[in-house]
């Protein structure tokens, strides 16, 4: 559905804040693009939006440049931004008729009054958009970019400061969208997020994309399971016989932490019981961890 | 075309102006009326013709002018200013329209509204004096030229603004006296000669003295150099606007 090539972003001071950045985004999918601050997230939504002029590289919309052909390419979009601009003395109607127009659409008023209520904006269509509260005002961005019916939506940061309730319900939208054919890219400082909602993630750093994976083998692959064992009685020491497991002893000497690949065939946990049992170490519970796509991230953006 | 989109920023714009009805309609009417009452009455009791035209009658084309092109100045550069200030310029540019259907939306909405103020004047003026309009084509023309070349003018002054502060200053600082000196109140023949010579630089001269020949035919300059000029400075406003959408100056980084 979107297809960068090659796309480099320069800015006349001279810092480079996209690099060489490839990148395919498939029909239907809901892709998650997670970094840092300043790593270039925006900067790559705006280009595909028109917002930004790219330096170098191309971008396909649906197979129509996104240059050349730009009338094609951005009424199949729809951005709601990171920022929460709105036009303070319009009625929430009024501003989300005239987003519907801005991108060619003829009014419709069943398919205005269908986003309201999905977004819990109907019973507020009247009121003027200086007059909401800070989520409500997401919630009128989200319709008016949605309301020109868009096949790719960009969300930048949808619920950066947003309460839980609206978050669910944003949430409920995406999974919706994603059913109804509608491709989303999501931008979120919230790893929960991209963990809910994501088909595949997108880690970019320094203005270069480091990773692209489907999101369930990313985590598959890259993630690490922990055992923790409870113990009867503290322990002053690892046994050396244990010494292959490279357990951590916590601080209170009661519990034991095995790190283990979930990948590998072979766990280790059957051996480790058998050994701890011939060890005389006795544990009255257990419990297995696996890391989020939080830890996954931090450790990639670490390394890079 | 993306008539949609034109027909959206024009219907925008355009509420816009009737939300602030007293600011935009009823502000300038006024200003216009107290001009009326105080140069037609005192100083027009002082001067009571001027090239056998009543002083009243005489400054009411400078007046319109006066109001049209610091109207259509306010009303476009706000028009694009605010939603750069606001952020909300952001749904503009990432729009499926050209930069022609920009320009038609918000120059088109800016320019309605000023020939509405205008009218409303002429209406006003009415009261007040006795007019009449010798070629009221010529008239309508000068009236269109002006508004648009203006309106454009304010949308440039909009994009090139990045605060309040120079949203305001060339207005006050430039075209205010441009208006003032290019004969609203006078005509340039009653200026010394060196001064009518300085005044020929002044581009508003050429506009209130075409459009005052449309009502008394009478004019400072030949009306067909007026309406020479008034085309140049709506050329010469399209093409800093085509060069302005071409490299996104101000607008996209």
């Amino acid at each position: 559905m979107i297809d960068i090539r090659d796309l480099t972003k320069t800015y006349a001071g001279g810092f480079q804040a996209l690099k060489n950045v490839s990148l395919a985004i498939n029909k239907s999918e809901i892709f998650a693009l997670l970094g840092p601050n300043g790593a270039g997230k925006t900067t790559l939504i705006n280009i595909v939006c028109g917002i930004t002029r790219l330096t170098e590289g191309k971008v396909l919309v649906d197979g129509d440049d996104i240059v050349s052909d730009f009338r094609q390419t951005r009424a199949k979009i729809g951005l709601v931004p990171q920022e929460m601009p709105t036009e303070s003395f319009e009625t929430v109607w009024n501003t989300c008729r005239f987003s519907r127009g801005l991108f060619g659409k003829a009014a419709n008023s069943d398919h205005l009054e269908k986003v309201l209520k999905s977004l819990s904006l109907w019973d507020r269509k009247d009121t003027k958009s200086m007059e909401l509260s800070g989520g409500m005002k997401r919630r009128v961005l989200i319709a008016k970019a949605l309301a020109h019916e868009p096949e790719i939506l960009f969300l930048d940061e949808p619920t950066a400061g947003v309460d839980v309730e609206l978050r669910q319900d944003m949430w409920n939208v995406v999974k919706s969208l994603r059913k109804e054919g509608v491709t989303v890219i999501l931008t979120t400082h919230y790893i929960e997020e991209a963990e809910q909602l994501a088909d595949r993630v997108g880690v970019i750093n320094n203005g270069e994309i480091i990773l692209v994976e489907d999101k369930k083998k990313l985590m598959r692959e890259m993630g690490k399971k922990q055992l923790m064992l409870n113990l009867y009685e503290e322990l002053d020491d690892v046994p050396v016989q244990l010494s292959n497991y490279n357990l951590e002893l916590s601080r209170n000497r009661r519990r034991l932490v095995y790190t283990y690949d979930t990948k590998g065939e072979h766990t280790g946990i059957t051996d480790l019981i058998n050994d701890l049992r011939r060890s005389g170490i006795r544990f009255n519970d257990l419990q297995t961890t696996q890391s989020s796509l939080e830890d996954i991230f931090v450790d990639l953006v670490k390394k890079t | 075309m993306n008539f949609h989109a034109v027909k959206a920023i024009y219907r925008y714009e355009m509420a816009r102006m009737f939300r602030t009805v007293v600011q935009s309609i009823v502000a300038p009417v006024l200003s216009t009326s107290l001009y009326f009452v105080i140069f037609g009455s005192a100083i027009g009791s002082r001067i009571t013709e001027i090239d056998g035209v009543s002083y009243g009658s005489f400054i009411v084309p400078g007046l319109i002018m006066l109001s049209i092109m610091t109207e259509s100045i306010s009303n476009s550069s706000f028009a694009i200013y605010f939603p750069k200030f606001t952020g909300t310029i952001f749904e503009v540019l990432s729009a499926p329209v050209s930069y022609g259907e920009v320009l038609l939306g918000y120059v088109g909405a800016a320019a309605t509204k000023s020939v509405i103020i205008g009218t409303i004047i002429l209406g006003t003026a009415s009261f007040f004096v006795d007019l009449e309009i010798a070629h009221p084509v010529i008239m309508v023309a000068f009236l269109l030229l002006t508004c648009v070349s203006f309106c454009l003018f304010g949308f440039l002054l909009g994009i090139w603004a990045d605060g309040w502060e120079k949203l305001t200053i060339v207005p006050i600082l430039v075209i205010m006296p441009l208006t003032f000196l290019g004969g609203t109140f006078y005509s340039i023949s009653m200026l010394p000669p060196v001064w009518q010579t300085i005044s020929l630089f002044n581009p508003v001269v050429y506009l209130i003295s075409g459009f005052r020949w449309s009502f008394y035919e009478n004019a400072d300059v030949s009306v067909f150099l007026s309406l020479g000029m008034a085309v140049a400075f709506l050329i010469a406003c399209l093409a800093i606007v085509r060069w302005v959408f071409k490299t996104g100056y101000k607008l996209r980084t």
